[in-house]
């Protein structure tokens, strides 16, 4: 249970598990010296180019020859970039280099989707290797996963899982900038100290700056990671304080680095027109009208692949300009053949799942622990609650884009990208399949990422760039989705039903529970899974289980292991509507479905919510925490009870909850845990006579271990919030295998009217740190349901909040 | 098609446009100034904004041959010989970004509330920046960074 994550409890996509899994394994070794192969996991030095000085790089868990390429400063599965467009300049894999001018350049491998990691990576980088932040430029890592790993943005796990490597990186360059004064100095290394990008002898009164000693240390051999000692978290400057993110003056004075801003001699833009009804197909268009319009190069219709994840049919415009790709895109007439497209509507899916809730027909059972139909005859009280949840959209501001090159070679057609993506390597090899590109003739550039809350994990836009690109005749375009495309056809958030019955003995304490989770099922489960490069083994069929973000986190998900009887049971329903990973995917309406019912039962008990959510966690005692060490590992498991409680009463404490408030304002409370985030929030409400809600201020307490920039993290803590609130008014509507709402005036997205007040806290501990772009948002939204039940006696048992006639104000 | 000049940051350009073409894929596509940002093309997110003659306008539905003979300011020009705005610097200050896609429009539109009213109260940011989504939900530090620049600027003039 020594994970970094609770695989079982939250999703992943299968690229993101295998690394996990590769991370745990290198974790085992360097935390355990007896262990043996420390040294696979070692420093190389890497040529620094023609300014010189120093350059380290990171190895991870490399084979030797993988290792001998870096080494050698070449990208061992990329090809060089072609000649011509302009683009991030290709980098030889490294995490720290300096060159003799006294710059510093920090590398940061994972997408900034708008998370913070590229400064938060440059923090623990800059804190170890004791840095002056003026000193430090922050770049984007090229994609290389023989040396990064997978280079990703989910799960929250950009902290957790490289967090120790990065601190190594940074403590190795420090090191040898100690060794080559020490050399130079005649010294004991241990007699020199290092501040501020300069390294000192106080006994001889000597200092030199990191650029002076950067070509001497390069020509130091590396140490040995094992030998390396990090910080002690009260030594840390960086680490813990205020940071203003890296790209801040480049966002505020208008730089391009985003997806949609990349530019190419010669580039054409692209739209691509799919069916309303996903898996449409197209029968004719109008396309030698199309072609005749202003501005338009060519227009023609791309059968796909078949897969809603690569490229499924429709009708691609490439023109001059942007504005004539959409011009045209309006007159385009496209008849399709619905036959196998999507008929899914709402209507029809509630009434299916109000069947499966009474009839029990196709029930799978997940969970059972005890006799709960002895306890309910046996309770004092019993409580039954139904729950039901749209399906919402990410609507990232930046509309999935990418620009693809695909280029005909002698030696190998070749694939170049330019994507805003959470998993580029995905992209890549992805795109590279669809358009017959072998995996090693495709790169990608990653560029900045307009918002990410789990879309981006899917890379469809891609690979629709690169098919078009090749369709064209291998020119560069640039597809961009309008805003209409993107929330007609993004990977929604599944919507759902619950049904719950609970137990309360003459106490009031928690007796017996059981919830029916009422799903759809992955509708590529009966089918092999799609091969993650081209040439792979094809794979056994899926056994049949939920969508992503559907379903149920996991059969011990909380109250599982907290309640003498339980049950879990399970009903998937078929769809054809895309469903994925929604910011904490899965857990954000779990947390809503738990969280809400917890306080139904307070409530029936006659009971305070915090006490009783707070006697529920004392009804089992959660395996002992992990060591909490220093060093920072990956361990930690799952939910930890201490610290839930711990969370709750520091929340209740900070935002006065069960005192008087201001009249007309009522309090609720929620508490969640996902990706290894523990969360307690209170909401303060007020609701007006027209059920118009107020969410006042916000109160979060997290517990996420040691953190690395409190700006940052403090800010997703208030992202999270005003997202929580935004999505419980938010939905997209299906009908007819079509969603309704089009753009942003009917998808009202939370406005600056609405944002709360939110008092971030978090709780000083030392437990593994984790990353903070999920678990702040599961609780918020219950905590809001449960003031607004506090304030109108309603509950709340629906998302939308709109469909029981409330609003947010 | 037309042939236009446009005034841009202070620098006249002469671009061919379409007579329908929004003022936001001239910027883009032809002058290359991508700090402004597409994000809905219907006046909903305001991502778009720009000033012109100092008002804050949705550049994806403001035609660009409307624009002649205005002064257009994008985020782009705000900044004087690289020296950042009161605005500019308080998005800095305060972090406001996470992804940091609609803070061009999000800036834009400060810059033209502040010209407007020197010391917005709470109502104020309420109502003028009700145009401008951000879908990462930094409105808290949009406003913190509003009343922050309000007073560099208030404590400069004065």
């Amino acid at each position: 249970m020594n994970s970094i994550v609770n695989t079982e409890n939250e999703y992943y996509p299968p690229v993101i598990l295998e690394q996990i899994a590769q991370m745990e394994k290198l974790e085992r070794e360097s935390m355990n010296p007896l262990a043996g192969p420390v040294s696979r996991r070692s420093f190389m030095k890497v040529s620094a180019g023609a300014g010189g000085g120093l350059m380290l790089a990171f190895g991870f868990g490399l084979s030797e020859k993988a290792e001998a390429q870096a080494a050698a400063g070449a990208a061992p599965a990329a090809p060089a970039r072609p000649a011509g467009p302009p683009g991030p300049p290709f980098n030889p894999s490294a995490y720290v280099r300096i060159t003799p001018d006294g710059k510093i350049t920090l590398i940061s491998k994972n997408p900034e989707i708008g998370q913070g990691i590229k400064t938060a990576f440059g923090i623990i980088l800059a804190e170890e290797l004791d840095a002056k932040w003026s000193d430090v430029s922050i770049e984007q890592a090229p994609i290389n996963a023989a040396v990064y790993g997978t280079q990703f943005a989910g799960g929250s796990l950009s902290i957790p899982s490289a967090y120790t490597t990065l601190r190594q990186a940074g403590a190795g360059a420090r090191a040898m900038l100690v060794a080559a004064a020490a050399q130079a100095w005649g010294v004991p290394e241990s007699e020199i100290t290092t501040s501020e990008s300069v390294v000192k002898h106080a006994g001889s009164n000597r200092s030199a700056t990191y650029g002076e000693l950067a070509n001497a240390a390069a020509a130091l051999p590396v140490p040995a990671v094992a030998a390396l000692k990090l910080k002690d978290r009260k030594d840390f400057k960086l680490m813990g304080k205020r940071t203003s993110g890296f790209d801040n003056p480049g966002l505020v004075t208008g730089k391009g680095m985003f997806g949609v801003d990349v530019q190419l001699p010669n580039m054409k833009v692209a739209v691509f027109e799919k069916c309303p009804a996903v898996y449409g197909k197209v029968v004719s268009a109008n396309l030698d009208e199309i072609r005749k319009l202003p501005g338009v190069v060519d227009a023609f219709v791309l059968e796909g692949t078949g897969s809603i994840a690569e490229v499924i049919p429709g009708v691609a415009i490439v023109a001059n300009n942007t504005w004539a790709a959409f011009s045209a895109k309006k007159k385009l007439k496209v008849v399709w053949d619905e036959t196998n497209a999507s008929k899914d509507s709402w209507t029809a899916l509630s009434a299916q799942a109000e069947v499966a809730r009474k009839s029990g027909a196709g029930v799978q059972e997940l969970k059972k622990v005890g006799d709960v139909d002895a306890a309910f005859t046996g309770a004092k009280k019993t409580v039954e609650a139904y729950y039901t949840f749209g399906f919402v959209g990410h609507q990232p501001l930046e509309p999935q884009n990418t620009t693809a090159w695909y280029q005909k070679d002698p030696e190998g057609d070749k694939l170049e990208l330019w994507a805003p993506v959470q998993i580029p390597d995905g992209a890549r090899t992805l795109a590279a399949k669809v358009v017959g590109v072998a995996p090693t003739r495709s790169v990608l550039h990653q560029t900045r990422v307009g918002g990410g809350f789990g879309r981006r994990l899917s890379h469809e836009y891609a690979c629709e760039a690169a098919a078009i690109s090749k369709q064209a005749g291998g020119v560069p375009v640039k597809l961009m989705w309008t805003r209409e495309d993107d929330l007609t056809h993004d990977i929604y958030r599944a919507g759902g039903f619950h049904a719950f019955k609970a137990g309360l003995d003459e106490k009031g304490r928690l007796t017996a529970w059981t919830g029916h989770v009422i799903s759809f099922m992955d509708s590529a489960a009966a089918a092999p899974a799609p091969a993650a490069a081209a040439g792979a083994a094809p794979q056994a069929p899926r056994p049949v289980r939920a969508v992503a973000g559907g379903g149920w986190p996991s059969p011990n998900e909380f109250p599982a292991e907290y309640t003498p009887n339980y049950r879990l049971t399970q009903t998937l329903m078929p769809i054809k509507t895309p469903c994925g990973p929604w910011r904490a995917p899965t857990s954000n309406t779990t947390g809503w479905l738990v969280q809400s019912f917890m306080h139904e039962l307070s409530v029936a008990a006659k009971r305070d919510h915090a006490e009783f959510l707070i006697e529920v966690f004392g009804q089992k005692q959660a395996p002992p925490p992990a060591a909490a060490g220093a060093g920072g590992g990956f361990g930690g498991g799952g939910l930890n009870a201490d610290r839930a409680k711990a969370v709750i009463l520091a929340a209740v404490e900070r935002s006065g909850y069960g005192k008087p408030l201001p009249k007309g304002h009522f309090h609720g409370l929620a508490f969640h845990f996902s990706h290894q985030g523990h969360f307690a929030e209170v909401a303060e409400v007020s609701v007006d006579k027209k059920k118009k809600v107020t969410l006042h201020k916000m109160t979060v307490v997290g517990d996420i271990g040691p953190i690395v920039n409190l700006s940052g993290a403090e800010n997703q803590v208030q992202g999270c919030v005003v997202d929580a609130l935004s999505t419980l008014a938010l939905e997209v509507t299906i009908e007819n295998g079509r969603i309704k709402e089009q753009n942003f005036d009917t998808y009202r997205i939370a406005r600056m009217p609405v944002a709360p007040q939110v008092d971030v806290h978090f709780l000083d501990t030392n437990y593994p740190p984790t990353g903070v772009g999920e678990p702040a948002f599961p609780p918020a939204g219950p905590a809001i349901c449960n003031a607004i039940y506090a304030a109108t006696k309603e509950r709340i048992r629906t998302m939308p909040i709109t469909r029981q006639g409330f609003s947010i104000a | 098609m037309a042939k236009i000049k446009l005034n841009v940051n202070g620098a006249d350009h002469e671009v061919e446009v379409a007579d329908d073409q929004p003022l936001l894929w001239v910027l883009r596509d032809e002058l290359k100034l991508v700090g402004t940002k597409f994000g809905c093309g219907l006046a909903q997110c305001g991502a778009c904004t720009v000033h012109v003659n100092g008002t804050a306008t949705r550049s994806c539905q403001f035609p660009a041959v409307g624009a002649v003979g205005q002064k257009i300011t994008t985020i782009e020009g705000l900044a004087q010989n690289g020296a950042l705005t009161a605005v500019q610097k308080a998005w800095i200050d305060h972090d406001v970004p996470q992804c940091g896609y609609c803070q061009a429009g999000q800036i834009m539109s400060a810059t033209a509330l502040l010209r407007q009213k020197p010391n917005p109260t709470d109502a104020d940011i309420d109502t003028f920046m009700a145009g401008n989504i951000c879908r990462c939900g930094t409105y808290i530090r949009i406003r913190t960074a509003i009343k922050s620049a309000a007073k560099a600027l208030n404590g400069s003039a004065s």
